[in-house]
């Protein structure tokens, strides 16, 4: 334990508390700025383990991704945190969604914060992650090996849609009746099967109150979890594949300059 | 020995457990596809009764279109008699309206339009533009025992067919 004299600087109590046997029992990679110390903190602790132990300094700057895939997950994590409360005040039934969506709105405290906010990140989530595909499309980040990772995404966007339209049903007004009745009148047009899956997504003929429970329950259970469950295997599948994308890392890119080095090299040998 | 028991066609004890053991598998999976599928599916709808009570004929003056916005019908009183038409546009479900001043139905979100008395080739229900795939269906309608109409939703009757029509 560094002490100099009578005064201790901020890091040095750190220092103390990551020494402590408490703090030891719980982080075992141990203290230290090496590398390895720095890539055993993320290998070493269950919520980091999904991401890379290393990342290129320059694909964190803010030009490299405009930070799409993060702000995606920030609103996805907004709307986790702005839901639950939400659920503590609306009944899914009938009688009663459009008049507990009222008093969220106007006699709950910071009920209209909350279900503003859980609305905003809602439509900032669906225009993010359509941002996220545009540049990952256009850089070619979409490219082998992330083909896989491409087709995760396109799954996490078809279920960003449904939580979208899901929760668009549960105010009970006379929007969300109509877009309801309009959208899953659309799953009717699927052919052979379509009107028994408009029925079983309804859980009836016509929108009603098995409808507002059934949507309800993907909105808040199903949904969610199966999100989740996509997203930690998109980022996990970041390093799988190689880490964020870079030009430099491209197959061609990387034989092309193997080939240079081997050129290089035979030219030295020669010599 | 691993060669004469190639050439019988014996299933060995590990085999045989991997296929039973498979094989329960699989029948569970299947069982528990059609358990879901049944559970998912409701026995007992608690919805309106497709069948509705119009009230009283005289209501509906000689040409005259009334839309009963609850139970998304037409009652129709032309020349030729009652009858009845569905409110819901086949197109997407949304529920039409009566353009007096036009004198034909329009769907308010995507624009089909309907004709209500014969125009020409159109008979009552059929489309006259927008993106709805089918005419306005008939509902069967007739008169109960206290002269009340009853227009049963749930039944569609042919276009202009005899028994489509209610005459008093």
């Amino acid at each position: 334990m560094a002490k100099t004299g009578m005064t201790k600087t901020m890091d040095q109590y750190f220092d103390d508390l990551r020494g402590t046997r408490v703090w030891r029992s719980i982080f075992r990679s141990g203290t230290g700025s090496s590398t390895l110390k720095r890539a055993l903190a993320i290998q070493q602790n269950v919520f980091l383990h999904l991401f890379s132990t290393k990342v290129r300094v320059r694909m964190l700057s803010f030009s490299a991704t405009w930070y799409l895939g993060t702000l995606t997950l920030g609103t996805f994590l907004l709307l986790v945190a702005t839901g639950i409360p939400l659920m503590l005040y609306y009944h899914p039934s009938a009688p009663q969604a459009y008049s507990d969506t009222k008093d969220l709105q106007f006699v709950v405290s910071s009920g209209l914060f909350l279900r503003n906010l859980h609305r905003w990140s809602a439509h900032a989530m669906v225009f993010l992650v359509f941002a996220h595909m545009f540049k990952v499309f256009y850089r070619g980040a979409y490219r082998t090996p992330r083909e896989f990772n491409w087709v995760i995404g396109v799954i996490l966007l078809l279920i960003t849609l449904l939580l979208s339209y899901t929760g668009y049903l549960l105010p009970w007004d006379q929007l969300a009746y109509w877009a309801i009745t309009v959208g899953s009148n659309i799953a009717s047009a699927v052919p052979l099967i379509g009107d028994k899956i408009h029925f079983l997504l309804l859980g009836g003929n016509a929108v009603n109150a098995n409808a507002l429970l059934r949507f309800y329950v993907l909105h808040c259970m199903i949904l969610p979890l199966t999100a989740m469950f996509f997203i930690a295997i998109h980022f996990w599948r970041i390093r799988k594949d190689g880490g964020l994308y870079a030009h430099s890392s491209e197959p061609a890119v990387v034989r092309a300059n193997a080939a240079d080095n081997a050129s290089v090299a035979s030219r030295k040998e020669g010599q | 020995m691993a060669d004469e028991i190639k050439q019988t066609d014996e299933v060995s004890r590990r085999q045989f457990f991997m296929r039973l053991g498979l094989g329960s598998l699989s029948i569970a999976a299947v069982g528990t596809a059609a358990f879901s599928y049944q559970f998912l599916d409701p026995n007992v709808l608690y919805e309106p009764s497709p069948v509705v009570n119009a009230g009283k004929p005289d209501r509906y003056p000689l040409d005259s279109v009334t839309l009963d916005v609850n139970n998304g019908i037409y009652i129709i009183h032309s020349q030729e008699g009652y009858f009845s038409l569905s409110a819901v546009c086949t197109h997407l479900g949304c529920l039409t309206a009566w353009k007096q001043e036009l004198g034909i139905i329009a769907c308010p979100c995507h624009g089909s339009k309907f004709a209500v008395s014969d125009q020409g080739k159109l008979k009552p229900g059929d489309k006259i533009e927008g993106p709805a795939p089918r005419p306005l269906p008939w509902k069967r309608i007739w008169l109960n025992d206290d002269g009340d109409l009853l227009v049963d939703r749930s039944t569609d009757v042919p276009p202009l067919g005899r028994d489509s029509f209610v005459r008093v």
